[in-house]
């Protein structure tokens, strides 16, 4: 279960668009090097270019998995913020399809929540560099969630 | 085909950073362990680490199954790649890959495989993924190719 305490830090984070105290929590953030910032009332994933993330050292490019990973978490940070889970979202399966190399610069990742059921949620992610309207990847996965007894709000 | 699979893992940039090895390899399948890290952690609650290292491990196991496939070297990058959770993985105990190719066209090799820990018969992830023949001479892979196979003698 989630502490109160940290629903009370996500609710702060995402009020004051500083998610950087809750990144801090999951060394694999730290790791990649995610980055989350508010974009109205959506959130903007970012991955800075970094020698330690390619995969593909002739191209360069990105490793894959890297990239899969940015935006699982992404999605997971996402439902932290949005769903109200009373869990941490728990991964059920992850399918994404490459649609271009992901090159030696920053990548950017946008998520799209197209089912809150009560147990499941299904997340689309959409990841690209240059263009938005230019993927490098997209994605969906789907979380296992519980509802909170009371509402928060 | 060990020798060439441990000289091909050694050059991406990301799998050292993760610390993956090769575990076995022959002409069946390739077998990769992603040593347990307290930096790929994605519970700080539990311990266990994130499906992103996973997912990075489970692409690259794949990836590299293609080698067991295919007479001479090419580029195969990810077409997509799915990853269903069957278990949380245990914090502490290292996670080994296994993939095998189970269908090879001219354009396109099929792959599947598993991901485990302590018990092979326990999986804590199944995995398929498709990847693209891109053939010998594509930018880098010719001489990619025959760098591993002239160090390999």
């Amino acid at each position: 279960m989630i502490p109160p305490e940290v629903h009370r830090q996500l609710r702060q984070a995402h009020a004051e668009g500083n998610y950087q105290p809750l990144l801090q929590l999951i060394p694999y953030a730290g790791l990649i090097g995610i980055e989350c910032k508010r974009d109205g009332d959506d959130l903007l994933f970012s991955l800075p270019a970094s020698k330690h993330n390619i995969g593909n050292p002739l191209l360069p490019a990105i490793h894959g998995g890297v990239i899969a990973g940015f935006m699982e978490l992404s999605a997971a940070l996402y439902l932290m913020i949005f769903s109200e889970s009373a869990t941490v979202p728990k991964i059920i399966d992850f399918s994404i399809d490459y649609l271009r190399a992901g090159h030696f610069r920053d990548t950017h990742a946008r998520c799209q929540l197209w089912r809150q059921g009560r147990r499941v949620t299904n997340v689309a992610i959409t990841a690209w560099q240059g263009s938005e309207q230019e993927p490098i990847a997209t994605a969906r996965a789907h979380f296992k969630i519980e509802e909170l007894p009371v509402p928060l709000k | 085909m060990l020798a060439m699979a441990e000289r091909f893992l050694g050059a991406l940039p990301h799998c050292q950073l993760l610390q993956m090895r090769v575990h076995h390899a022959d002409a069946k399948g390739m077998t990769l362990v992603l040593p347990y890290s307290t930096q790929i952690i994605g519970n700080p609650h539990t311990g266990a680490i994130h499906g992103g290292a996973l997912t990075t491990l489970m692409d690259t196991t794949c990836g590299m199954a293609t080698l067991c496939a295919l007479a001479e070297f090419e580029v195969c990058p990810t077409l997509d790649l799915r990853i269903d959770y069957m278990h949380s993985a245990k914090a502490g105990l290292d996670i080994f890959g296994y993939a095998q190719c189970y269908r090879v066209t001219r354009d396109v090799i099929f792959t599947r495989g598993m991901a485990y820990q302590d018990d092979r018969e326990q999986p804590i992830a199944q995995v398929v993924g498709t990847f693209m023949r891109l053939g010998k001479g594509v930018k880098g892979g010719l001489n990619f190719g025959n760098s591993l196979k002239e160090r390999n003698q």
